[in-house]
């Protein structure tokens, strides 16, 4: 992977992420169903502290649940800056573990940096944005959306791109 | 809903759920459609949803699907309604699982603010420089206007078409009967050609003339089977869930206690699969994957498929393993068969490039008598690398040999059947030519006056491409030009404009009729707006001959219609012509099509088979809307033997009485010699370094008509494929991503470079069909004795164009195997 300029950044991962890089939202002010705004078109997703940036292993996951308990996640340092990557290498991102198609758990393959999906063999890519590389979903793999506050370190959780599986709604 | 798709609308309890075949691939999996009034929603609670599901909580793995590409908003009787379609965990076929293609169904359906949006609403006629809006009336009158001038002056001949002729999106029983009626019983045009080929002909001629037809057992056959032999099939990617419900489970052994049950006399074991590909295609990966010492890969050489069958027929019969009983009792013609194909293991293995170790282990797992004494039950199933392979006629032929000596046909767990792209749906009375026609070759010549290109589109699907589509908008042009002087000056000079043009300078008048505005149409001069399921309703036929009806649930837009009351629009129009100048013989000729729904079209073909050619057979009369509605998503298999107890009871396995379909009731034999490449095909390996093999990938359907439109297809695939081999790739200073050109003395292609350590070097793989980038572009005009293309017969060379930053940077080049 090149290196990316801002532009590709943008285009890649959303305002959301470049937001994400330039503002830092305090982890504790956590949204909740209770506070949801009728007028709002976007869920009320909580904000959650994930990781110290500098605590992740390189190419191993570290696991999550977001937006709640019943929904696993994984964060990823891969080492080189990624679409949709935070941090200050622009190269930590997180996804849902629950394939998109079914359901089944998918499980990280750190040497060829895919999901690997066992139930019916659909592969997403970790590095294009959850991509489905191929196999039987029609969605990508759902990607956390992540914030880094470059002054304590810290990569918090503040929403979802994509449906997870088994729900009607990323809030229950 | 939320733009950030992390939501959707769940069906009230009482939404309405009718029957949806997915009318995609072959496989025809059952899914059901919901559909509420736009505004209301279900809730989370099971009492509250039609799906009888608590989104409460989250729900587990396995247990159904449901995304935001399975709901969309369409209208109906001027309303808007939510749709949701999901797949229907009653149908036998896929058991609730769901494709990637099947899963998108609602996601392409007409919305106006949708994906689809640029669906023809109306007739387009070209007025010489722009494209307008124009009513049936007007559309009818030049059309009709310009093929009554033709067939009054020129004959049937003049009239070409390029037509479908299967099941599912852009075929159906009923819109094949109304096209083919109108195509052979009222034009009586020869000049036919088929969506994929150049002519009216069968992929499956040979197998036809020995007497057994290509869909002769059931996917329930595949969990029995002792061995399959995939023969240039990639299930995985293209007949999805039959592989994963019913091959699989066979290969891990989840179909072992079935087998038990079934066969109680017999040694059984977890199925072996033979894969015979000279590629390691993502299916050969995902079964060595999951039983590695089951899986024998057969990576034979390009072209060589021939060869393999003779090398085994004549091994089998050397050790004995045929069945003598069978063959002296059922069939012809096996001494000449025998002969004619007669090849050592030896010379068997220097053509294929297969050890004689694996040719000795394939015998052995496939026609070794069992333990117990028994014929092995060994399913032979193929696909595109023998269709679209080196003398389609030929090797049918050699396989078919080689399944008839060793009687795997007929019982339970073998079979010998193609696996199929589209579902079938084929009644149409009989053609009127003696032998088919290579339509392309005639365009190219110069023949033909008018073309109409119905539900298909060759610039994307034929062969020799480059010249057929330059020829194409050469001839086009000429009718364009003359389209251009007559502006203004109404219908009836326009139907002169067009007839001095075709007659006098070699033009071509041109009629698209599609959901789209296809690539194809950009040379017509006419788009007529059709049609698909769920906008009507449309019976087919999957892989294992199962009839369902998908039910209509929504309008088309604009004024689009199904096909089968377009054809049925045109003989009106066109008798309306004879009637007004008083020929009424001719005016007789284009009678019969007076239906106002699809179903009048099944009443009139389907449920009337006499002197027709149709799948449903004798008993068509037997099938109602009616019928097939309450038989759900599990339909019935054709042929049906009869309508019992309110049931229509079908065939789940066709020649178990060993009567075959010839006349004399056995099969045939027939020789099959190894003969090499086409010396057109040898001429062009000769030449260029790589083989240009080429085929589908699960993400793409057909054309990718819809796909191209889908942004989570595009992204994945924003031009067409092609897998290299590294180190070759390395060394013409090509990387994934790249453009690169691909060119023989036929034409130049591009596709986008995706390097894949599984090629071997000098070969390559190029999806087919592709809007951007399209192989047909650089395939030889060679084609069998049936005028059946050789696409896989490729060779060409290639050099890098560009880098394209943006596909490296938005697109995975992840490996597409699962290893």
């Amino acid at each position: 992977m090149n290196q990316l300029n801002r532009r590709d950044f943008i285009k890649l991962g959303g305002a959301g992420v470049a937001a994400g890089v330039a503002s830092m939202t305090p982890t504790s002010a956590l949204a909740t169903p209770e506070s949801y705004n009728p007028g709002a078109t976007t869920l009320p997703y909580p904000q959650t502290a994930v990781a110290k940036a500098q605590s992740l292993p390189q190419n191993k996951v570290v696991h999550f649940n977001y937006p709640d308990e019943s929904s696993p996640c994984v964060v990823i340092r891969m080492g080189h800056p990624v679409p949709g990557g935070v941090g200050p290498n622009m190269d930590i991102v997180a996804y849902s573990t629950l394939c998109t198609h079914m359901g089944c758990p998918v499980s990280y393959d750190p040497a060829s940096r895919d999901f690997k999906c066992p139930c019916h063999f659909s592969v997403f890519d970790s590095e294009k944005m959850g991509q489905m590389v191929t196999g039987q979903a029609t969605e990508n793999l759902p990607k956390i959306r992540l914030e880094y506050d470059t002054s304590s370190d810290s990569v918090t959780a503040v929403g979802v791109d994509g449906l997870i599986f088994g729900r009607q709604a990323n809030i229950l | 809903m939320s733009h950030n798709k992390d939501r959707v609308p769940l069906p009230p309890a009482g939404a309405q759920k009718t029957n949806m075949t997915c009318h995609f691939c072959i496989v025809g999996c059952g899914y059901h459609v919901y559909k509420w009034p736009h505004g209301a929603e279900g809730g989370r609670a099971p009492n509250e949803n039609a799906l009888g599901r608590d989104f409460r909580s989250q729900q587990p793995p396995l247990s159904g699907t449901m995304t935001p590409a399975m709901v969309n908003v369409v209208e109906d009787g001027g309303k808007k309604y939510n749709i949701m379609i999901q797949p229907d965990r009653e149908c036998v076929v896929n058991q609730g699982l769901t494709s990637t293609r099947g899963g998108q169904m609602a996601t392409i359906m007409y919305n106006a603010d949708g994906v689809t949006r640029d669906r023809l609403k109306y007739p387009r006629l070209f007025t010489g420089d722009d494209w307008v809006d124009v009513s049936w009336d007007e559309a009818m009158a030049v059309y009709a206007g310009v093929t009554k001038r033709m067939l009054d002056t020129f004959g049937p001949d003049s009239i070409m078409f390029n037509a479908f002729d299967h099941g599912g999106a852009g075929g159906g029983f009923e819109n094949t009967w109304g096209s083919g009626k109108l195509m052979f019983s009222a034009l009586k045009t020869r000049m036919v050609r088929i969506h994929n080929r150049p002519a009216y002909n069968s992929e499956c001629h040979a197998t036809r003339d020995m007497g057994i037809g290509e869909l002769n057992n059931s996917y329930e056959d595949s969990e029995l089977a002792d061995t399959i032999i995939f023969i240039g099939a990639n299930a995985y990617e293209t007949q999805t869930n039959y592989f994963l419900a019913h091959a699989l489970p066979n290969l891990t052994g989840a179909s072992l206690n079935k087998k038990k049950q079934w066969f109680k006399e017999e040694t059984v074991d977890n199925g072996r699969f033979i894969l015979v590909d000279p590629r390691r295609s993502l299916t050969t990966a995902i079964c060595e994957t999951n039983a590695r010492d089951r899986v024998l890969h057969l990576q034979i050489n390009p072209g060589t498929d021939t060869a393999l069958f003779n090398g085994l027929l004549t091994y089998v019969v050397d050790k004995g393993w045929h069945d003598q009983d069978f063959i002296a009792q059922h069939t012809t013609g096996f001494d000449e068969a025998l002969k004619a194909n007669h090849m050592s293991l030896k010379e068997c293995s220097w053509i294929t490039g297969v050890s004689v170790e694996d040719l000795e282990k394939a015998a052995d797992w496939a026609y070794k008598p069992k333990q117990s004494g028994h014929h092995p039950r060994t399913a032979h199933l193929y696909e595109k690398g023998i269709i679209w392979g080196n003398d389609n006629y030929r090797i049918q032929s050699a396989l078919v040999d080689l399944v008839l000596a060793t009687h795997n046909v007929g019982r339970r767990g073998t079979g010998v059947c193609r696996l199929g792209g589209h579902q079938e749906g084929y009644a149409r009375p009989p053609y009127p030519g003696k032998r088919p026609v290579y339509i392309d070759q005639e365009i190219i010549k110069g023949n033909g006056k008018m073309l109409t290109v119905w539900a298909c589109n060759a610039f994307q699907s034929t062969l020799n491409a480059q010249e057929y589509r330059q020829t194409l908008y050469r001839r086009a042009n000429i009718v364009r030009d003359a389209l251009a002087q007559v502006r203004g000056r109404g219908v009836d000079s326009m139907v002169d404009a067009i007839f001095d043009a075709v007659t006098n300078r070699g033009g071509l008048f041109i009629t698209t009729i599609d959901l789209y505005p296809t690539k194809f149409a950009q040379a017509s001069h006419l788009m007529l707006p059709a049609a698909h399921p769920g906008e009507m309703n449309l019976t087919s036929m999957n892989g294992e001959r199962r009839m369902r009806l998908s039910e209509k649930f929504m309008d088309p837009p604009g004024t689009a219609k199904p096909d089968c009351l377009i054809a049925a629009e045109i003989a009106n129009s066109i008798k309306a012509l004879y009637e007004k100048e008083g020929n009424k013989t001719m005016a007789q000729r284009f009678s019969g099509f007076d239906w106002k729904t699809e179903e009048d079209s099944f009443n009139d073909g389907f449920r009337n088979p006499e002197g027709i050619d149709s799948q449903g057979g004798a008993t068509g009369h037997l099938v109602t809307y009616d019928r097939l509605r309450q038989q759900g998503n599990n339909g019935v298999q054709l042929p049906v033997r009869e309508y019992r107890d309110n049931r229509l009871i079908g065939t789940e396995m066709v020649y178990t009485d060993y009567k075959f379909s010839t006349a004399d009731g056995k099969a045939h034999f027939l020789p099959a010699e190894w003969t090499g490449l086409p010396e057109m095909v040898e001429s062009q390996r000769k030449k260029y370094r790589f083989w240009i093999n080429n085929g589908r990938t699960n993400h793409i359907w057909q054309t990718a008509y819809h796909d191209q439109r889908v942004d989570f297809r595009t992204r994945r695939y924003p031009m067409a494929p092609i897998e290299l081999n590294p180190a070759d790739a390395k060394e013409l200073g090509i990387e994934s991503g790249d453009v690169v050109e691909v060119f023989n003395d036929f034409g130049s292609t591009f596709a986008m470079a995706y390097l894949e350590p599984d090629m071997k070097p000098d070969h390559t793989f190029m999806m087919f069909g592709y809007f951007n980038g399209n192989v047909g572009d650089v395939v030889t005009s060679w084609t069998d004795r049936n005028y059946i293309p050789y696409y896989k017969g490729t060779w060409a060379d290639i050099r890098k164009v560009s880098s394209m930053q943006d596909y490296k940077e938005t697109v995975s080049f992840k490996r597409r195997r699962y290893i």
